[in-house]
């Protein structure tokens, strides 16, 4: 029984301090970022089992840490696929892919001597990959996970219409496809396009990539040195060992990447969007797709704005590094989405790497940086008045 | 292991029986150091058997968000910890501790050596024992902290509870208003898992999924540690301590696989009573690791780690037939850094860091029980420093020697 003489001005403080914890419960739990704000989470419209799905591919994909028990490396680049896209956005210096060994169309000739990507790290007692003497190279920020399964979707019908290579319009724009072999395991869409027995890539720096099965299985292999059924030869040893990891995880993953959301388009600034128009930005950087049909539901015939054409472009000699894949010359590169651009500081430390390797330390920066088909744009964009440039560039921050 | 365990509970069971009204509550912590810790416990003694047995019990409960997602409320068993400790003859001692955690998740022998007292200043302990690095990992018991949580300083950087099989000294000296002591260990030691975990850091804790630590050593070179600590009757105490080894297998079988690697440990902890009754304690450690440059930049080579706990006695009397209740307002704040390194890449400092504060009020029915009611809040960015993660919610548990 409580002796209520002895209860001083402290326990009644003591209770009080109680009292304001349970009643302050909203603000003392840290409440959800908002939407427009993450680039991860699932598409609307999952059903139940997809839902299901998308979680075990998000814990595969962002808890799963490889250690040299569970098959990491020997060499490798990253310890996990997290470690590359925090937060599944843009990556950052410290995991930047290097490749070498491929100056033209005409294949990679360092394939023998660990060709095309470059491990340059290593589990202990072992030592990692040096780039071979002759070999050009280039490095390469990992891109944002975001909006993939959309882009995915995109009809090559789409990409095709905008395939200009000798710049027929004459609008100063002569973007191609990336025409690739593809690998056995890769199955054609019902719907894609062959050009000469080839297919259209469209995943990757130089669009050298079909779909995302393929990027995961070749992401888990060259990354992080983990073998699979898809690709079963070690990095280290070039034998074919017994594979790391499952098809079903890797299914899994492969379905995080299809139905994680597009970014979601913040306030922007109208004259901006114009801007993007009247600088002739939106030549490369297409604002609007439609997806086609998908088993997926929330994916399948929706009205996407990724602001990319897919397509290969020749950037000029500023940024050519004298590496290529597939069919694109050294100086070509596909148009990157800029979806989800004004979050990728979040993914980056607090700072933006921008272009292919991360070069361009803010928006403006990177846009400087065009050159080739890129070059008149960037000549108007240096034109306009600083108000000009600050509401383009705030535009593209809201995508 | 199993029938091990079943035959130390019938032992437990067969003392608590006969025990009879022979408890001895000799509660000393006020006047020990750290290093007594394991022994500046409740004991009960049967009869006029030089077996004496004890014991504590933590649960809880929990609600946490983190940014804006819970999982609902959880109860946890967090631990069931049984001591058993003999006089086996004059000047030889033995204690043992054996640790249920989360349930049966966990089982795992703490502590389990033989003392032998051949002067104050000179002990000889041997089993397997505590490494005396900074305060906590010897002085851990439940109910003898007002927080639900243990510091993650000395959880996920040092690796508390860390236990293992080992020789060694220990001694103390006193003069009229000081106590002088030592501790120095050779033990089983530190493996590969450091750097290699699933955990994507620099992460000591990950040794202790080495279960045949207990059986033989990763790589043959003892692990030691040391501590000197002083205390000052009136003003407090504080400890320095370090421990240190080779924690990879550079050889196998005489061939080798690489160069020898060392993991060092230092630590200073403290803790002092003010004039105003105000208990303080803390530690502060550095954890250096000799990790290959051509690995990844992912496990640092240097961490840093704090906590400080302030408890402030707020009233104590008669509460509900408790002759000496007392009520505490407790705040701890706490910081690691798991990894002090810089990225090669940019220049930038890498960040793998959590802050995190912790009031709340317990409850003391007595020295050895607590009901203890926490608010945590911690902020953890990942390795590159992007926006951190928020995590906030309650806490409300009871811990109890027996």
């Amino acid at each position: 029984m409580v002796d209520f003489k002895t209860l001083s001005f402290w326990s009644i403080c003591a209770f009080g301090l109680i009292c304001s914890f349970l009643m302050g419960c909203h603000d003392l739990l840290p409440s959800a970022p908002l939407e427009e704000d993450l680039l991860d989470g699932p598409v609307e419209g999952l059903t139940p089992d997809q839902s299901a799905l998308f979680i075990a591919g998000d814990i595969a994909f962002n808890d799963e840490v490889f250690i040299p028990e569970s098959g990491l490396g020997p060499i490798f680049v990253a310890t996990s696929c997290g470690s590359c896209h925090a937060g599944d956005g843009k990556g950052h210096p410290f995991t930047t892919l290097t490749r070498f060994g491929q100056p033209d169309a005409g294949g990679n000739k360092f394939l023998n001597q660990g060709g095309p990507q470059l491990q340059h790290r290593a589990i202990p007692g072992y030592r990692p990959e040096a780039i071979p003497a002759g070999a050009t190279f280039t490095k390469l920020l990992p891109p944002a996970n975001t909006g993939l399964g959309f882009i995915e979707l995109i009809p090559d019908s789409d990409i095709l219409a905008r395939h200009d290579p000798t710049d027929v319009d004459g609008d100063g724009i002569s973007g191609r496809v990336n025409l690739i072999d593809l690998p056995d395991y890769v199955t054609p869409h019902a719907e894609a396009i062959t050009m000469g027995g080839k297919y259209i890539g469209r995943f990757g720096k130089k669009a050298a990539v079909y779909n995302l099965l393929q990027q995961t299985a070749n992401a888990y292999n060259q990354d992080i040195g983990i073998t699979s059924t898809f690709e079963p030869i070690d990095t280290y040893s070039g034998l074919v060992i017994d594979p790391e990891i499952s098809d079903k995880t890797i299914n899994e993953v492969v379905f995080y990447l299809q139905t994680l959301k597009a970014p979601v388009p913040r306030a922007g600034i109208i004259e901006g969007k114009k801007l993007m128009e009247t600088t002739g930005c939106t030549k490369c950087h297409v604002p609007q797709f439609q997806t086609t049909f998908s088993s997926v539901a929330a994916l399948s015939h929706q009205i996407i704005y990724p602001y990319t054409d897919l397509l290969l472009h020749d950037m000029g000699p500023e940024l050519d590094d004298g590496y290529t894949e597939g069919s694109a010359l050294t100086s070509e590169w596909r148009t990157p989405p800029l979806w989800g651009l004004g979050l990728s500081k979040n993914s980056q430390g607090g700072k933006y790497f921008l272009m292919h390797d991360g070069r361009a330390k803010s928006i403006e920066e990177a846009i400087l940086l065009h050159g080739g088909e890129g070059q008149s744009s960037k000549a108007t964009f240096e034109a306009l008045s600083a108000e000009e440039k600050k509401q383009l560039i705030q535009f593209l921050e809201s995508l | 292991m199993r029938n091990i365990l079943y035959s130390y509970l019938l032992a437990f069971t067969t003392v608590i029986c006969f025990a009879q009204e022979t408890q001895t509550e000799t509660d000393t912590t006020q006047l020990q150091m750290n290093m007594d810790a394991v022994y500046a416990r409740p004991f009960m003694q049967v009869g006029k058997t030089p077996v004496a047995v004890g014991g504590y019990v933590e649960a809880n409960t929990q609600y946490f968000v983190t940014d804006g997602i819970t999982e609902g409320f959880s109860f946890q068993m967090r631990r069931l910890t049984v001591f058993v400790s003999s006089t086996i003859s004059k000047n030889v001692k033995f204690l043992s501790e054996i640790e249920f955690e989360d349930g049966t998740k966990e089982i795992n022998i703490e502590f389990a050596a033989i003392d032998f007292e051949f002067d104050p200043l000179f002990n000889l302990r041997g089993g397997v024992i505590m490494n005396p690095i900074g305060a906590f990992n010897q002085n851990h018991d439940g109910p003898k902290w007002e927080f639900i949580d243990r510091p993650i300083m000395a959880t996920q950087m040092l690796p508390a509870t860390w236990s293992n099989v080992g020789f060694g000294f220990h001694g103390k000296k006193y003069t009229r208003n000081m106590v002088w002591a030592y501790e120095t260990y050779l033990t089983n030691g530190f493996d590969d898992r450091i750097i290699a975990n699933t955990e994507n850091k620099t992460f000591l804790p990950a040794t202790k999924l080495n279960r045949d630590r207990f059986e033989e050593s990763n790589n043959g070179i003892p692990l030691l540690t040391s501590k000197i600590a002083v205390r000052h009757r009136k003003i407090g105490e504080i400890g320095v301590s370090h421990m240190g080894g080779v924690y990879n297998k550079f050889q196998v079988d005489g061939t080798p696989l690489d160069k020898r690697r060392r993991v060092d440990v230092w630590a200073v902890d403290f803790n002092s009573t003010l004039p105003t009754k105000t208990y303080l304690a803390g530690e502060i450690a550095f954890v250096n690791v000799d990790v290959p440059e051509t690995y990844t930049q992912q496990f640092g080579t240097s961490q840093l780690g704090a906590y400080l706990d302030v408890v402030q006695p707020v009233w104590s009397g008669l509460l509900f037939g408790w002759d000496n209740a007392l009520f505490n307002a407790v705040i701890r704040a706490e910081y690691v850094d798991w990894n002090q390194d810089s990225f090669i890449e940019t220049g930038d400092a890498i960040a793998d860091d959590i802050i995190a504060i912790v009031p709340g009020i317990s409850l003391r029915p007595s020295n050895q029980t607590v009901i203890r009611f926490n608010y945590r809040f911690h902020s953890q960015k990942d390795l590159l420093g992007n926006p951190p993660v928020k995590t906030g919610g309650f806490q409300f548990g009871i811990s109890s020697y027996f």
